[in-house]
């Protein structure tokens, strides 16, 4: 968090000597705060005024970055508490555990790496792997290496993780985790391999201490795994929700920093009931930065992956495309003419419907601010006179043929205006849903 | 090094509101449930421990539904015919309250015979919706509230378009009121004056400021909620109702719930799918500030339930 005027100026020399171009320390100290000067102006700071101003311009929480060859995964520098305040910036990297002792490592790798989800026409896919180093670590690295090139998640004991470690130079792994008995061998791991280091602790006071001494040595890329009690076991929901708002809440608003780095969490380890996609659920609402899920089932990573998706949204502004006009499976002049508005959700839906069915028709995108058919009508951003103004800026006169204009079911009330805005046109009133615009396709437009 | 904890205190609290009556009470319910009264943030047990743990209300109708997705009708079969049956089942399948949601084709006569073969069959707290269309809507509630006097029924739902006459019903016969609007914390605001101006205490409205499925716009109702009830702690009195969202409703509408086939192979198995959606959904708002979610399937209910139990207990 960013220091006041006042604090700034306790750090000054306090001469007023003018030679940073200012009347007085203070009024230099206020510019410096409201970031219209460089603290480079003034020529007489100190070492330690410059570490401590410097300490107070970093972000409040950390951004950890894990590399690999082409990859990253960045996680923290959020700065808010509800993403109705900005937004949430650094979406939680989805890692899946494997074991590197597991014999079949080299086909999981490979369906994992494989698996892409399309939403709202963006790709999603799994973020990277996290190995279990239950067996020869380094051979496992090789298998996954040879299928992937996603970032990695490294966890065991120091010598167990330091032979996997030759063959990731160049890679910013994660090892996982430092704790109150090997913390001094982890750190020297995570400092002489360049590594991001995960810290466990049973409270927010141990973990605290923790990231201080580990701090101490070297190592600042943490991450913070706040999710065990004093018996080793996973928190509950309950539990896990006020450690992470708390060590939000700590970074944020008291600039805490021996607690300011994202979150790694196990959403299948908690074993209390709620299940693995429960948790991974919680986490993505609330505050995680790395999740590690031990099952790879399309059926369950999808909703993460959307949830995920939706949680960081801007909420400032939709997601949208670009109003014009859209040719789905090489329409003819004859194919048909569809309405809609340019809401990325509202698009795919009928784009995707449409094209899966292979039906060729032509797809007229309004300018709708990004809105629903629904919000945008109720909005008056998607009315008779929007239409025609898209149907004509986008010639659509001139590339077919047919005169039908099928319009959403939902704005079924738009018709009679539309005609008198686009007398040359049949006005069509389509079904309400996507889902059914293929049928009507075929039987009420006899769409071949 | 021992952290000092930042703890928030609010000026604001959410009202308690009490669904059902019981004998005692002029009822017939076998118990009422109570939601609401939180002094914090949910589950912020550091802070104050919430009052009441969220309650699961499962969905069922008083017709056949005609446009559910199929994995509802093959689980609910043949009870989906009979409202009294389905009422028997959703209670067995641990609903802490039923939405009795009333169809377009239903005559008085129907909607009545539907709402008080239910409350036969159950005795669980009833929330009960019009077809979603104002004129029908008031055609069958007002009949439903007289022939329900005393319940402590929910009635629903009141939008700003159409709630003088369901609120006027719930006055005359001692009912609740379910009042929507589209996601906007303003439009909440003033719907919920409009109706404590019509003389409806505050503790006899649940607030239903809209959701959308996951992927179909939940974000915008999880940040609304999350934004009513800062307000509610800040101590805004018309912000200060317990919320009632739809996320089975709004999760069973996607394809992603609907449809099985031809379906990208990416979306994987389509009843383990179909059932995260609506679970996460639920999830996801229950994390947001949602005091009473409406479901659909048991699987979901029981992954909420087991959600909720963790939620309410600090360990
Ligand atoms: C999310 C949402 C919002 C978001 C905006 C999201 C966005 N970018 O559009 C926010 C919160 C900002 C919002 C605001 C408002 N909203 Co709003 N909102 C919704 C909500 C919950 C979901 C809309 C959605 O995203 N649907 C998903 C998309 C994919 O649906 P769709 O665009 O309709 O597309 C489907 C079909 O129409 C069809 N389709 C689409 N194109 C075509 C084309 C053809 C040819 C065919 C055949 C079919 C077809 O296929 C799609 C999939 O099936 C709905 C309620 C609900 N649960 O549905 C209310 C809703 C649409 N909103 C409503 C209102 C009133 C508003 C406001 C005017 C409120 C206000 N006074 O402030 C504002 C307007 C915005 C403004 N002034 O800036 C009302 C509209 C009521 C009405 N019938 O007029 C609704 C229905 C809520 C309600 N019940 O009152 N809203
Ligand atoms: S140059 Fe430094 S010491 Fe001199 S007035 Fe400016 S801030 Fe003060």
């Amino acid at each position: 968090m960013a220091l006041t005027g006042i604090q700034i100026y306790k750090l000054l020399p306090q001469t007023n000597c003018k030679e940073c171009g200012l009347p007085t320390c203070l009024a230099f100290a206020m510019k410096l705060a409201a970031k219209q000067v460089e603290l480079a102006a003034c020529p007489y700071v100190s070492e330690e005024s410059k570490a401590k101003l410097a300490a107070s311009a970093a972000p409040p929480i950390r951004l950890v970055t894990l590399k690999a060859d082409g990859h990253e995964v960045k996680a923290g520098n959020e700065v808010v508490l509800f993403r109705h305040e900005k937004t949430f910036y650094h979406k939680p990297g989805l890692f899946v555990r494997l074991k590197a002792a597991d014999p079949d490592l080299a086909a999981k790798v490979e369906a994992i790496e494989n698996y892409t989800v399309n939403y709202v026409g963006m790709d999603f896919t799994v973020d990277g792997f996290a190995l279990q180093a239950d067996g020869d670590l380094a051979a496992a690295i090789e298998t996954v290496r040879a299928a992937s090139k996603r970032p990695l998640i490294l966890i065991g004991e120091p010598q167990a993780l330091e032979s996997g470690l030759g063959a990731l130079a160049g890679e910013t792994p994660l090892l996982y985790a430092a704790d109150s008995s090997n913390w001094e061998a982890m750190a020297d791991l995570a400092a002489q391999h360049k590594c991001a280091l995960a810290v466990r602790g049973a409270s927010l006071d141990e973990l605290a201490d923790l990231t201080e001494k580990i701090k101490a040595k070297g190592v600042e890329d943490l991450v913070l795994d706040p999710g065990l009690n004093a018996e080793g076991r996973r928190v509950n929901m309950a539990t896990w929700l006020a450690r992470a708002t708390q060590i939000r809440r700590l970074a944020l608003k008291k600039n805490f920093r021996p607690l300011g780095y994202p979150l790694i969490t196990f959403p299948a380890e908690h074993q209390d009931g709620a299940g693995e996609a429960v948790h991974a659920a919680q986490h993505i609402a609330k505050y995680a930065g790395f999740i590690v899920l031990d099952t790879f089932a399309p059926e369950l990573l999808y909703p993460l992956l959307v949830l995920r998706e939706n949680i960081y949204t801007d909420p400032q502004k939709p997601i949208q495309v670009q109003p014009e006009l859209y040719e789905i499976n090489a329409p003819s002049p004859d194919a048909p003419v569809l309405v809609t508005t340019n809401f990325s959700i509202t698009y795919f839906a009928v784009a995707n419907e449409v094209e899966g069915a292979g039906l060729p028709a032509w797809l007229v995108v309004t300018d709708a601010e990004g809105m629903s058919v629904l919000t945008a009508w109720a909005a008056g951003k998607f009315d008779a006179e929007r239409i025609a103004k898209a149907v004509k800026d986008f010639k659509v006169a001139e590339k077919v043929r047919n005169r039908t204009l099928v319009i959403p079911g939902h704005v079924a009330v738009l018709s009679g205006e539309l005609e008198e805005e686009l007398p040359d046109w049949e006005i069509r009133v389509g079904p309400r849903e996507a889902v059914d615009l293929p049928a009507f396709m075929k039987q009420a437009l006899q769409t071949a | 090094m021992a952290v000092e904890i930042p703890k928030d205190s609010w000026p604001g609290s959410v009202k308690e509101v009490t669904l059902g009556a019981t004998p005692a009470e002029g009822g017939t319910r076998s118990r009422t449930v109570t939601v609401g009264g939180e002094t914090t943030l949910p589950f912020m047990h550091f802070e104050a421990p919430p009052p009441h743990p969220p309650a699961i209300a499962i969905e069922i109708k008083s017709r056949r539904p005609q446009d559910w997705s199929p994995l509802l009708g093959e689980l609910w079969g043949a009870a989906m015919n009979a409202p009294a049956e389905w009422a028997r089942q959703a209670e067995d399948a641990d609903a802490d309250l039923l939405v009795l949601a009333l169809d377009i084709e239903d005559t008085v006569d129907d909607a009545v015979a539907a709402v008080q073969s239910v409350l036969q069959a159950s005795g669980l707290p009833l929330i009960v919706w019009g077809p979603g269309q104002a004129e029908k809507d008031n055609e069958l509630l007002v009949p439903v509230a007289e022939a329900t006097k005393g319940e402590r029924v929910v009635l629903g739902i009141c939008e700003d378009k159409n709630y003088r006459t369901i609120v006027a019903a719930a006055l005359a016969n001692d009912h609740l009121v379910q009042a929507r609007a589209p996601m906007d914390v303003n439009l909440s605001k003033q719907l919920n004056i409009l109706i404590s101006d019509m003389g409806l205490p505050l503790d006899r409205i649940l607030m239903d400021p809209t959701t959308g499925a996951l992927g179909y716009g939940i974000e915008y109702g999880y940040s609304v909620m999350e934004r009513l009830r800062l307000a509610a702690l800040q101590g805004d009195a018309m912000t200060q109702l317990p919320m009632i969202v739809t996320p089975g409703y709004e999760a069973w509408k996607t394809k992603e719930a609907k449809v099985g086939e031809g379906v990208p192979a990416a979306w994987g198995d389509w009843q383990a799918r179909a059932i995260y959606w609506e679970t996460l959904t639920a999830v996801a708002l229950l994390e947001s500030g949602a005091d009473i979610v409406v479901l659909r399937h048991p699987e979901s209910v029981q992954n909420v339930k087991q959600a909720i139990a963790n939620l309410m207990t600090p360990a």
